[in-house]
């Protein structure tokens, strides 16, 4: 048992305990690989809010094994989490993030989870977890909408990975999408915001819906049915039903040499 | 000194249901020297009369900061505050590490209420015998936070806490209505009159003897001691500063005075009146 007065990781983990090690079967194992993955998602920040997007599948390798996972996670009215790679750990961690996002609205006192402390404590317990060479083998993104000083609404949109490496950023993709994906999206941004140019939150959502298709087309693990998430500084947090992309693969006889 | 056959432990009732020591406990609040709060639509300010325990002594802290947000200023056993503000401290950075925002103050009260609670109902254990006002500022504007060695707490607009408190209480009811609106000046000047009027006559605040913790919009806690008083001990009047109560009563201070008086031996014993003797050296 960790030291309740150490920064151990049951510090962070609220009311649920973390997973016990089972010395009696041999030696502690830990996940060195992840089994049940999910592959890029993408965020923009826009005037006025947030959009995110992932696809709704599940690989076991290169084995489209479940098809229809949401990867996106509404907290409260003004959080929203995207998360990448191990599905399980996105769920374990899902358990206790929904468990915090009860026990504050229990406490009814005003204050709420706000995407700056989610993505904080996140950081702290993925970093937690992998100074245990044990890492919850997930890569987050958070996007909400915070109260600053002034009581102004301010975007926020962060990312944070299994190693515990944190940033936050206008436009953020994970994964293959960071190659893939952040290029087309600051390309598109920069164009729009340009000569003092705004960017709404169509903008944002026609980026990332032509980011999601480049995905489609070049990485393997991606899939055709995907979810966005819209949050907005006025207004509630919403994630979108899934749209599909209608692929186009008449070029695809042309590609050669990777049999 | 035994007055009582139901004052043996915290967790034995009186036939009148009374528990003593935790009444006892709430006498240690006012051997404590007086310490004033206000807070407006913007800040919140403590101020504090220090005592020095001999005139070769120098005078003892009362205010302490708790984090750039929270600070505290205390009235009964110091060794009792040091302890929970130490722990309040380590909430505050633990919260910050945690969520990277500052702690909310009710949330800190609340866990501190409960942490008190815990020592008023247990056999092995005694009630913290220290009165603290608490003031902090959070994305809900500043707060004035009174607790209780009963582990009451109470979210105040003016209070004031240690010996002859009631006649700063007096003005701060008699003056309730201009705080919310007063600018940080102001604020310090009624708490300082406040102050004052804890003050036997021969007394007056001095730069030595008064303490002032500020905190507010954009503004960190801060706390004023010695020369950075001034500032604000200038906004009153050098007649304004002495004391108009009563001669003090009472052996004086530095001395073991008399104990504090008691609920009688006979049930139900009526509440001790607010004393006036200077007491224990532990009390500040």
């Amino acid at each position: 048992m960790a030291n309740p007065q150490g920064l151990s990781f049951e510090r962070f983990s609220t009311s649920i305990p973390a997973i016990p090690s089972a010395p009696a079967l041999g030696p502690m194992k830990r996940t060195q690989t992840p089994v049940t993955t999910g592959t890029s998602v993408l965020g923009i920040r826009y005037e006025g809010g947030i959009v995110l997007a992932a696809d709704t599948l599940a690989s076991y390798g290169s084995l489209l094994r479940y098809r229809d996972c949401t990867r996106l996670h509404k907290v409260n009215d003004n959080t929203v989490i995207a998360c990448m790679g191990d599905y399980a750990d996105f769920q374990y961690l899902l358990s206790i993030i929904e468990q915090k996002a009860i026990t504050e609205d229990c406490m009814d006192d005003g204050f709420n989870i706000t995407a700056r402390s989610l993505h904080s404590w996140l950081t702290r317990v993925l970093y937690n977890k992998r100074c245990k060479f044990d890492p919850l083998w997930t890569t987050f993104l958070v996007a909400g909408t915070d109260e600053d000083d002034d009581g102004q609404k301010k975007e926020f949109l962060g990312y944070v990975d299994k190693l515990g490496t944190a940033y936050t950023d206008p436009v953020i993709a994970t994964g293959y999408g960071s190659m893939l994906a952040t290029p087309v999206m600051r390309e598109a941004v920069e164009a729009k915001t340009k000569n003092g140019g705004q960017l709404t939150e169509q903008d944002a959502i026609d980026i990332i819906k032509n980011c999601m298709t480049i995905l489609y087309y070049r990485d393997a693990r991606a899939h055709y049915r995907y979810e966005i998430a819209v949050v907005p500084t006025t207004g509630k947090a919403r994630i979108e039903p899934p749209t599909e992309i209608k692929g186009d693969w008449q070029v695809a006889h042309l590609i050669k040499g990777y049999e | 000194m035994f007055r009582n056959q139901y004052d043996s432990d915290v967790t034995v009732w009186s036939p009148a249901g009374r528990l003593h020591q935790v009444e006892y406990a709430m006498e240690a609040v006012k051997q404590g020297s007086a310490t004033v709060g206000i807070k407006s639509n913007t800040h919140a300010v403590i101020v504090a009369l220090k005592r020095a325990a001999s005139d070769l002594a120098a005078h003892q802290k009362k205010i302490i900061p708790v984090d750039e947000h929270m600070g505290v200023s205390i009235s009964g056993l110091t060794a009792d505050a040091r302890l929970m503000v130490r722990w309040m401290r380590m909430e505050c950075l633990n919260h910050k590490y945690a969520d990277d925002v500052p702690l909310p103050v009710g949330r800190l009260m609340a866990q501190l209420g409960n942490k008190m609670q815990m020592s008023t109902q247990r056999y092995d254990r005694r009630p913290y015998g220290v009165g603290l006002l608490v003031i902090g500022y959070d994305t809900q504007g500043p707060h004035l936070y009174q607790t209780c060695p009963s582990a009451n707490f109470y979210d105040c607009k003016a209070m004031a806490i240690g010996a002859r408190s009631q006649s700063a209480r007096t003005y701060l009811e008699k003056h309730l209505d201009t705080f919310s609106s007063s600018n940080l000046q102001e604020l310090v000047a009624h708490a300082l009159r406040a102050l004052r009027d804890t003050l036997p006559a021969e007394m007056e605040l001095n730069n030595k003897n008064v303490s002032i913790g500020v905190v507010g919009k954009k503004t960190e806690f801060a706390v004023y001691d010695d020369d950075n008083v001034d500032q604000y001990l200038n906004l009153l009047d050098p007649a304004e500063r002495r004391g108009r109560g009563a001669p003090a009563q009472g052996t004086g201070e530095g001395e073991d005075g008399a104990p504090p008086d008691a609920p009688g031996g006979d049930e139900p014993a009526a509440r001790p009146a607010d004393p006036v003797v200077e007491g224990m050296d532990t009390s500040d």
